[in-house]
C-alpha cells in the first residue's frame, strides 16, 4: 500500500487510443513480414520531428530581400530550397504562392493532413482537425478572423486544398518597418502559421536606440 | 496532358468505392485549369499496394467559391483551388 497522505484514483496510462493500437499492430505486422525494420520507422520519425518552420522562414526571408530568388522560389520551390542548402524532402512537389496586398492565400488539406513537412516540420494539431478542414474551405474568412487575420474587402482570398502530390507554402507579405533588417532578423518574423496563410508577420523588433 | 491552362472543366460527379483524392464538395462543380502540374502515380491503386501505373496527369483547378457553396459569405472573387487528376475531369459544356 502507498504511504500517500491524499486520495486519488489510481494513476495509469489509460486505455490505448484506437488509432495508436492500430498503428502498433500495423508496425508489428510490417516488421514481421520484413517490409520495414523498426530502425527505419525510428529514423523516419526522427527526420519528421527534426524538421522545423525555421527552414521555410529562411526561404521567405531570402525571397523578401532578393526578388530574383523569389522568382526562382515561385518557379520551383524544391530547387530554391536546395539552393539554400535546405532539405526539401522526398518526392512530393512543393509549390510556393505569394501573398500580396490584392491576393491572400491559405492552405488546407480537407482529405487528411498534407503539408510541406520537410520545410515546415510537423503540422499543428488544428491543421489536422475536422473543424479546420471543413471550415477552411466553406468559411475561410471566418476562420481567418478567428486567427486574427482580417482581410480588407478588396482582397481576393484563394484557398488551396492540397488534395494530391503537391505541397503548398505561402510567402507572406513583408511587414512594413523592416527595411533595416537583415535576412536573419527577417526570418525570425516568419511564423509557421504565416506560411500556411493563417497569420500575417509583423515587425516586432523595437526601433534602434540612438 | 489533355487540358490546357484556362480551359473550363467539370469535376466528374460519379461515386467511387475506396480511396480517391477527389474531394466530394467539388464533384459536379465547374472550374478553370490554373496549372498543369505533371503526372503522378494513381493513388486509387497505390493505396491498395499497386504500383499506381499508369501515372495520371494532375491539374490545379480553380473554382469560384460562390459556385461551390450555396450562400457563400465572402467576396464574389474568392476562389478555391484543388489538385484533381485528369480521369476525374470532363470538358465543361
Amino acid at each position: 500500500m502507498s504511504e500517500h497522505d491524499h486520495d486519488h484514483p489510481p494513476i495509469t496510462d489509460g486505455d490505448e487510443p484506437a488509432a495508436a493500437a492500430r498503428v502498433r499492430a500495423l508496425e508489428e505486422l510490417l516488421v514481421a513480414k520484413g517490409t520495414v525494420r523498426r530502425e527505419d520507422v525510428r529514423q523516419m520519425i526522427d527526420w519528421l520531428v527534426s524538421r522545423s518552420p525555421a527552414d521555410g522562414a529562411r526561404l521567405v526571408a531570402r525571397a523578401w530581400i532578393d526578388p530574383e530568388f523569389k522568382e526562382r522560389l515561385l518557379g520551383d520551390a524544391r530547387a530554391a530550397a536546395l539552393e539554400l542548402g535546405l532539405d526539401p524532402g522526398p518526392s512530393p512537389v512543393v509549390m510556393a504562392v505569394e501573398n500580396t496586398p490584392a491576393v491572400h492565400h491559405m492552405v488546407v488539406c480537407t482529405l487528411c493532413s498534407c503539408y510541406p513537412r520537410a520545410l515546415l516540420g510537423p503540422p499543428p494539431d488544428w491543421y489536422k482537425s475536422l473543424s479546420y478542414r471543413s471550415r477552411a474551405v466553406s468559411d475561410p474568412r471566418g476562420v481567418l478572423s478567428e486567427f486574427g487575420v482580417e482581410l480588407n474587402d478588396n482582397v481576393e482570398l484563394r484557398v488551396l486544398d492540397s488534395t494530391a502530390d503537391i505541397r503548398y507554402l505561402v510567402i507572406p507579405i513583408r511587414p512594413a518597418g523592416t527595411q533595416e533588417m537583415n535576412e536573419e532578423q527577417l526570418a525570425a518574423l516568419v511564423t509557421r502559421d504565416a506560411m500556411i496563410g493563417l497569420a500575417q508577420p509583423v515587425a516586432t523588433t523595437p526601433a534602434p536606440v540612438h | 496532358m489533355r487540358y490546357r491552362v484556362g480551359e473550363r472543366v467539370r469535376v466528374a460527379a460519379r461515386a467511387h468505392e475506396g480511396h480517391h483524392r477527389t474531394p466530394g464538395y467539388l464533384k459536379g462543380k465547374t472550374g478553370t485549369i490554373e496549372r498543369a502540374h505533371a503526372s503522378f502515380p494513381n493513388p486509387e491503386t497505390r493505396a491498395y499496394g499497386g504500383d499506381g501505373l499508369p501515372e495520371q496527369p494532375l491539374y490545379l483547378v480553380g473554382f469560384v467559391q460562390r459556385d461551390v457553396w450555396y450562400g457563400y459569405q465572402g467576396r464574389a472573387s474568392d476562389r478555391i483551388y484543388a489538385d484533381v487528376f485528369e480521369h476525374w475531369l470532363e470538358e465543361a459544356q
